[in-house]
């Protein structure tokens, strides 16, 4: 250490060189470097599949694939893309984020945090294995409800060990993310000064912690009915497979807070940067966040409205998710009201943002439908759920990370993107994502079943026209990969401020900003956030 | 360079990766012994002495980190708030656990038999099978055989509910004994907290051998058995980390590490002890006694 010291005396921001610097990283950017990249990854993989099961469905009867290898996509899709993409991406953010929003140096628990990023290459290893292996991957559906999920060959171990391994990984960035924001944070920067980015974080951070342990309960009840002879889901010995259902969604609902509310700050810090005006409603962010995180721990069951609960049960669960619509919408109306009279331009980050405040919203309606429980006995399992989840996990969370990689881009690499080719990549995402899931609410109310490879054939008009936007959709991302590439390589180089409307700690250091951020406590003051 | 009296940021470390190659090598090897591969033990052997490896390497780094003063006020807290948080995720953890021992005795089992909305499924599958807790004829008595009888509360669960509430006074005599300096007592305080811990272990592995090879009391025993063995199970894991944990804890006091002001390590360890014995409560109430 002592020679590189002296060779780079005068920068005082040695960084380690190498394959070392990123295999035994303990510096937060670095690591949310791999995070993000590794997530990106993650995404052409699940995209890919996805590509497949669209293929799959351009046309009524099998056509490319047999149904064993079409359901272990449909599967491994969704656990690529919650897991490998939306998580992973939302963890870099906050790694390279946080600690800069806060006026820390790193993470609270640097080693801590490069283990939680490199569990993740060799849990999807585990779990991407299983497609070459004999019986082939899993197949039974990201939610792995028993007793189909039992019927799993060879690839079952290594499922349920991934799932395994990937809890570890949440839950250690999980409680790294809350010790570096309880305990991290610059003298003056308050808890209610918190950029709401860091809120929303925190707040996920807590459902993580509580909710990854149940997962990882459940399918250790799976391992054990189907290995040592346990009857948890098993009503021969007086289980319940509807029991594994309960423990799956209490955390299952978390988790889909946990892939929204990152999204959810993104959008709280990007629209009043190109609004030009402060956040309408901080304190309201802060606390409708904090119900919709509570709220979820008690609508698991509009997940099984049709499994046969009590009348009260589906009463209750009913009515608490309807309550969900509250605070979420004071979040849609405060950004709207964010935007309000204010002096806007429509740089990309902005148009993901507002694409994602419109298109989201759909999803949430939709999702308010799917919540009454007499109607959802038409829309369960059917294509109107899967429209209903990738509005708001493609056109919202995916939208909110793409807009916040425009947002950050310039940041991180000290160069602005090709604004031009940013605009294209946004209006092609944004015509192709409608193009693909507006039809499948059509298919979903007029029966069309989910996780089947084929389908009548008064469905085909429709299955064609999604098809059709889905290759355009994954075709329009590559854009994206070489705008990326293009800004790390070079270009217009970009100020600390970037953004004229841009406020916070983030925008006072170079760009890209040094090794360790800052290596003396900032001082922030009211004055900092202000218009 | 970061100033080290304001923030302490560690040097680069092997230790993430070794942590994550090794649990995978773990994962491997496991899943391979489930799925009948005559190679997995020893790949599962592999990858548990790369994780003893990892464990011992990366603390060492950090006790070494700490007995040279490296470590600052806000580095304990961020410390703390880990373990704080840890536990609580291993709290959620054995909620699941007790989540299906609820839903199976206030539901699922009553259902079986008939009762609320259960009467069609009653009369359809198993019109034969009656409620009752603990259950020993199964809703399909053909796939399993009946258990004599469970384990009592009173007699060994009882007795082990006794020893791990004293460990958890004898492990706060050794905390009294450190903040006082009396390193003699700490270790005395702390040994006994080991046996104490220990003797549960070995009474509670008697317990299971009486329940296999004498009462057909096993994991295959229906919901009861299930609830049963898992929960007991992973709570007698716990035990024995944590009596791991405190015999590090008693090494490094037998040392001179702790300081009466700094000994973190103690106090984390001591909460993981604590916590285990509330656990056992939990499970003292609800499996065995109630």
């Amino acid at each position: 250490m002592s020679s590189q010291t002296i060779a780079d005396h005068d920068h005082h921001d040695h960084k380690p060189v190498g394959i070392k610097r990123w295999l035994f990283s303990t510096n937060h950017k670095d690591i949310g470097t791999m995070y993000l990249v590794f997530a990106l990854i993650m995404f052409f993989i699940g995209g890919s599949m996805a590509m497949v099961i669209r293929a799959e469905l351009f046309q009524p009867g099998l056509q490319f694939v047999d149904p064993q290898f079409y359901n272990s996509m449909v599967t491994v899709h969704a656990l690529v893309m919650i897991f490998g993409a939306v998580m992973p991406a939302g963890v870099g953010l906050a790694n390279w984020m946080i600690p800069i929003m806060i006026g820390a140096p790193d993470m609270a628990l640097p080693r801590m945090n490069n283990m939680s990023f490199w569990i993740l290459p060799f849990a999807f290893a585990l779990l991407l294995g299983t497609l070459f292996i004999d019986g082939g991957g899993p197949a039974g559906g990201w939610t792995m409800y028993p007793p189909l999920v039992l019927q799993t060959g060879k690839a079952f171990p290594y499922l349920i060990f991934a799932v395994h391994f990937l809890g570890v990984s949440s839950i250690m960035g999980a409680i790294n993310i809350i010790a570096t924001v309880f305990n991290m944070r610059a003298p003056g920067m308050t808890l209610m000064r918190l950029p709401l980015f860091v809120w929303t974080w925190v707040i996920t951070a807590f459902l993580l912690i509580a909710s990854m342990p149940v997962l990882a309960g459940a399918v250790t009840m799976l391992l054990t009915d189907k290995y040592f002879g346990t009857s948890f889901f098993n009503a021969a010995g007086g289980g319940d497979p509807v029991l594994f259902q309960h423990i799956f969604w209490f955390f299952g609902h978390p988790e889909v807070y946990i892939l929204i509310l990152p999204a959810f700050g993104i959008i709280s810090q990007i629209i009043p940067t190109f609004a030009r005006k402060p956040l309408f409603g901080y304190a309201s962010m802060v606390y409708a966040t904090a119900s919709i995180a509570i709220l979820s721990f008690f609508v698991w069951a509009h997940h099984m409205f049709t499994v046969g609960l009590p009348i009260t049960g589906e009463l209750f669960f009913m009515y608490a998710t309807m309550l969900i619509a509250v605070p979420t919408g004071v979040k849609v109306f405060n950004w709207v009201a964010t935007m309000w009279k204010g002096a806007m331009t429509f740089e990309a980050p902005m148009l993901f943002a507002i694409a994602f405040v419109i298109l989201f919203t759909i999803g949430g309606f939709s999702g308010l439908m799917l919540g009454i429980t007499p109607v959802d006995f038409q829309y369960h399992d059917t294509y109107f759920v899967v429209a209903h989840f990738h509005y708001v996990l493609l056109t919202g969370a995916v939208f909110a990370l793409m807009a916040s990689a425009y947002y950050w881009l310039p940041k991180w690499t000290g160069y602005m993107y090709d604004e031009k080719l940013a605009k294209i990549h946004f209006w092609l995402s944004a015509i192709a994502s409608n193009v693909l899931f507006f039809p499948q609410h059509f298919l979903g109310l007029a029966g069309m079943p989910r996780r089947i490879p084929d389908y009548s054939v008064q469905f085909a008009d429709f299955n064609m026209i999604s098809s059709l936007g889905g290759f355009a959709y994954g075709i329009s991302q590559l854009l994206f990969v070489y705008i990326v590439i293009k800004c790390v390589l070079g270009g217009k180089k970009a100020t600390s401020q970037v953004w004229e409307g841009a406020r916070g700690l983030e925008w006072t250091l170079s760009s890209p900003p040094p090794f360790h951020s800052f290596t003396k406590p900032p001082k922030v003051t009211k004055a900092l956030m202000d218009y | 360079m970061v100033s080290k009296d304001i923030y302490f940021i560690p040097e680069p470390s092997k230790w993430p990766i070794v942590a994550s190659l090794a649990l995978f090598t773990t994962f491997i090897g496991g899943a391979m012994l489930l799925n009948q591969s005559s190679n997995g033990k020893y790949v599962l052997i592999l990858g548990a002495m790369g994780i003893i490896y990892m464990f011992a390497g990366w603390f060492s780094s950090v006790i070494s980190e700490s007995l040279s003063g490296s470590y600052n006020r806000q580095v304990d807290v961020s410390f703390r708030m880990g373990m704080g948080w840890f536990i609580f995720s291993e709290v959620m953890f054995f909620a699941a656990f007790f989540g299906a021992l609820f839903y199976a005795r206030v539901l699922s089992v009553p259902w079986l038999s008939g009762e609320g909305h259960g009467v069609a499924t009653h009369q359809f599958l198993w019109p034969a099978f009656k409620a009752a807790w603990p259950m020993s004829v199964m809703p399909n008595p053909a796939s399993f055989t009946a258990y004599k009888d469970t384990i009592p509360a009173t007699g060994i669960p009882a007795i082990n509910t006794l020893l791990l509430l004293t460990s958890g006074v004898t492990i706060t005599f050794a905390h009294w004994a450190l903040k006082k300096v009396q390193r003699n007592h700490l270790c005395a305080w702390l040994a006994a907290t080991v046996l104490l811990g220990a003797l549960f272990v070995y009474l509670q592995a008697g317990e299971y051998h009486h329940a296999y090879s004498e009462l057909n009391l096993k994991l295959s025993s229906g919901i009861y058995g299930s609830t049963f063995f898992l929960l007991t199970g992973f709570h007698g894991f716990h035990v024995t980390m944590g009596a791991v944990m405190i015999l590090a804890i008693l090494f490094r006091s037998l040392k001179g590490h702790f300081t009466k002001n700094d000994h973190f390590a103690f106090e984390a360890v001591a909460w993981y002890w604590h916590f285990v014995d509330v656990v056992w409560l939990g499970l003292f109430i609800f499996v065995y006694w109630l």
